[in-house]
């Protein structure tokens, strides 16, 4: 049997990674639970926020954790704008429509990024990408530690503006109740494009807490929204802390089955699990029982 | 009540994909009245109701509020103005505290004046207040109705439009929520009353509008329709 010296690391470990699965599960159930569609744009957003990440720190020498500041506001009013002036418009109000319209979106950023910037794999050499913290029992890298940081932190400001501001309490009652909100006099598109804003914005900040430890290409995205998706489904379609528990769920489980069936067989894990959780429990550990 | 009127409706006509629904409706709402909109199922009433809130867009005729046309107006515009709309099936946020819908309540008006409203509205309907902390999904249909109520007077309404109010209530209940109706425009609230439950609504109205097949047939003051034997047999199935 495995010894807790080895056990214990690859459970923290998988904890750090997940958190960063978890912001980007995040992004896609809140789009999920208040707009109904699977968002198929949001791996090519967060291709896209790698490399803003890439440029700030290559071209103006902004550290990946403060370009959060910047990054975090202009991808929200990116994805604003893109709900409010193009998947909106564009859907008629039909959402099959708009789940035709992210896919397209998907597919223009891809090949923008593509066109613009080639297959080729970068990275990043931040100064600290290889220091740990000593725990007394274990070493942890600095990034997944400030990762994790970061990702409690956003779930707690996100749990405030949900639960607290009128917009929160808006977003969460167009989610379940569109007519009655409009009659109250919400402005059911703002509230949507403010929510995509919001799940574009998480997928920013995750892009922040990645580069400094992985690379990123012009179809990186992917890789994380399918596991991202696997987690959403685990936690609960639409379900907010169903992300961020999935999220940990997910991590220590591609951390584990790396540990047991080999690092490059890590993934088949999930997806067992995905298939597992289907067939068991379809509605998630924290979805609405149908 | 000769003043000008605060709802005007002219030649309204609306619908959903081919079907036409509201064929030509006038309605006028006065300052300080209560009006009584009757008719049996599926005569074009909560079309009307949307169409004038701004949900339903109008295909012809128009609708003016307080002097202002507002049948090109988005509802939250229109709710901005004073016109509150209590839907049916209450339409109440069934995941948010019972405090959460009252704040929504007053998400687009009366914002500022918040909590001296929500007092208000928990003196009217002390139930609302013992379970405020409470998920609004978990009330009984009686208390959703009145927290649907308690949401619409959180904006401080000029003209409430109250859609089948009664539905689902029990007998007992449907005996408070009129004299509710009757209290609310005391306060100087006018209200729009869209009903099947004739006899009660009559007694609180002081006039009435009959609608069969997506215009009105009949109009005219509470007691003048309920004096005329013939038109309630006709249009009301009494």
């Amino acid at each position: 049997m495995l010894s807790p010296a080895i056990l214990i690391p690859a459970i923290l470990n998988g904890l750090l990674t997940g958190a960063v699965y978890a912001l980007v599960a995040l992004g896609l159930t809140l789009i999920y639970g208040v707009l109904h569609i699977i968002n198929f744009a949001h791996g090519a957003l967060l291709s896209v926020a790698l490399f803003a990440a890439f440029f700030a720190y290559q071209a103006l020498g902004l550290d990946p954790y403060l370009a959060i500041i910047l990054l975090a506001p202009g991808f929200f009013a990116f994805g604003y704008g893109l709900q409010r002036f193009v998947i909106g418009p564009a859907s008629h109000g039909d959402d099959r429509n708009m789940l035709l319209i992210t896919l397209a979106i998907a597919i223009i950023l891809e090949n923008a990024l593509l066109y613009a910037f080639r297959a080729d794999t970068r990275t990043i050499d931040v100064p600290y990408a290889f220091e740990t913290i000593d725990f007394g029992f274990t070493f942890l890298a600095v990034p997944r530690v400030i990762g994790f940081g970061a990702v409690f932190i956003v779930a707690l400001l996100l749990w405030l503006i949900m639960g607290w501001t009128d917009i929160g309490k808006a977003i969460r009652a167009v989610a379940k109740e569109k007519l009655g909100a409009e009659l109250v006099g919400i402005d059911v598109a703002h509230v949507y494009a403010v929510t995509f804003g919001l799940g574009t914005a998480c997928v920013a900040i995750a892009a922040c807490l990645l580069i400094p430890t992985y690379y990123l290409n012009p179809h990186v995205g992917n890789a994380f929204v399918l596991i991202a998706f696997t987690i959403v489904v685990l936690g609960g379609m639409g379900s907010v802390p169903g992300a961020l528990v999935g999220g940990l769920v997910i991590g220590v489980i591609e951390s584990l089955s790396g540990l047991i069936l080999g690092e490059s067989l890590g993934q088949i894990g999930i997806f067992l699990l995905f298939i597992a959780v289907l067939l068991v429990r379809p509605s998630g550990l924290f979805g609405a029982r149908a | 009540m000769d003043s000008s009127p605060l709802l005007d409706v002219q030649g309204l006509c609306a619908g959903y994909g081919e079907t036409k629904v509201l064929r030509g409706v006038e309605l006028s709402v006065s300052p300080g009245e209560i009006v009584a909109v009757l008719g049996s199922n599926g005569v074009g009433k909560s079309t009307l109701n949307r169409t004038i809130s701004g949900v339903v867009r109008a295909r012809a005729g128009s609708i003016r509020f307080d002097g202002a046309a507002v049948e090109r107006e988005k509802p939250s515009t229109i709710v901005a103005r004073g016109l509150i709309h209590v839907p049916e099936g209450r339409r109440i946020f069934p995941n948010l505290s019972v405090r959460e819908n009252l704040d929504l309540g007053s998400y687009r008006r009366a914002t500022e004046r918040r909590a001296a409203n929500r007092n208000r509205v928990f003196t009217i309907f002390p139930r609302l207040y013992e379970r405020q902390l409470q998920g609004a999904g978990t009330l009984s249909g009686g208390e959703q109705q009145m927290l649907a109520i308690g949401r619409g007077l959180m904006a401080e309404p000029r003209l409430l439009i109250l859609d089948e109010p009664s539905l689902g209530l029990s007998p007992l209940l449907v005996e408070e929520l009129f004299a509710l109706i009757a209290r609310i425009n005391a306060d100087g609230v006018s209200v729009l009353l869209v009903e099947q439950n004739v006899v009660q609504s009559l007694d609180v109205a002081h006039r009435a509008y009959i609608m069969a097949d997506g215009k009105f047939v009949m109009s005219g003051t509470a007691a003048d329709i309920r004096a005329d034997p013939a038109l309630k047999r006709t249009y009301l199935g009494l």
